[in-house]
């Protein structure tokens, strides 16, 4: 499996990301500068995590509306596999590839925590090695995670069965709208998320919980 | 020409920092206060004088950039 992973001023969860690709996926992912304009031949292209632009304006705005995103968007049009990972989850948002928001975390804190997440929807390509109902841990970092979308909007996610990942257990940590922690777009090639799956995929970081949602991945392009 | 574009959570929005204000205005000893919601102010200059030229091209700043529209309004006030 190609993959690649843009990198913005601020990222600072993208070498964790390339070092969870190389490890599940046996290749080395493509670094792509925010400023280029072109993306390379990949089944699978990363938003990762971090302060992009230190989060203002909104998080995630200055960076949706950076040369590559145009590129991105085109990209996710003809089907190419999309995965936003916290900052990521907030950049796709403002660049319109996913429904809803992310506001300030309902506590107004940072939330740097292990939470459970439940896979309520196991038929997506990044979720297909969980099992449907499956309770797995995962870590989160954030500030402005708290997801949110109009009744109309929340409606049609919900039917359209792309909600994949809920908070479980009581652990949501920001205050997201029905315990929501991953969404995907109405096509299901994008998947937006708060926690970090690349950050709990070897037994060096405490379990392997995360590593399902990247061999979810795998097992679609093989 | 001076603008001045204001950027206010939609209502039905909830507003945790605007909650957090009004508690601390509450333990300020203001007593009367019914809610409080944070917005946010830009002071745009812009080089023409062209009047509604300048409030369409605001218009598609604030639906492009300054406003997240899934949330927020937005009002544009010109001098």
């Amino acid at each position: 499996m190609k993959t690649a992973v843009i990198v913005f001023p601020g990222s600072n969860r993208d070498r964790d990301m390339f070092h969870a690709l190389e490890l599940i996926t046996g290749t080395r992912p493509a670094s792509v500068w925010h400023t280029e304009t072109s993306l390379p031949d990949a089944d699978l292209v990363i938003v990762p995590g971090g302060f992009s632009y230190g989060d203002y304006l909104r998080s995630g705005a200055i960076a949706a509306r950076s040369p590559i995103l145009k590129e991105l968007v085109k990209k996710a049009d003809q089907g190419v596999k999309v995965l936003g990972v916290c900052n990521g989850f907030q950049i796709l948002t403002e660049a319109g590839l996913l429904p809803g928001a992310l506001m300030r975390n309902a506590g107004l804190k940072f939330v740097c925590r292990e939470i459970e997440l439940e896979t309520v929807n196991n038929a997506t390509s990044f979720s297909n090695a969980y099992q449907k109902g499956q309770v797995w841990r995962c870590p989160t970092a954030h500030h402005d995670g708290n997801y949110f979308a109009d009744a109309e909007t929340l409606k049609s996610i919900e039917d359209n069965g792309q909600v994949v990942f809920r908070y479980a257990n009581g652990t949501n940590p920001n205050g997201s709208i029905n315990n929501i922690a991953g969404v995907t777009n109405a096509k299901g090639n994008v998947l937006g998320m708060m926690p970090h799956p690349e950050n709990l995929i070897e037994d060096l970081n405490g379990g392997t919980d995360g590593r399902l949602l990247f061999e979810s991945l795998l097992a679609q392009a093989a | 020409m001076k603008a001045r574009v204001i950027v206010t959570l939609k209502n039905g929005v909830l507003d945790p920092q605007g909650k957090a204000i009004e508690g601390a205005l509450g333990g300020l000893g203001f007593g009367d206060i019914a809610s409080v919601r944070q917005g946010k102010v830009f002071d745009v200059e812009l080089t023409g004088s062209d009047k509604e030229a300048a409030k369409a091209e605001l218009a598609q700043m604030c639906e492009k950039l300054l406003a997240n529209t899934v949330i927020e309004n937005y009002a544009i006030e010109i001098d």
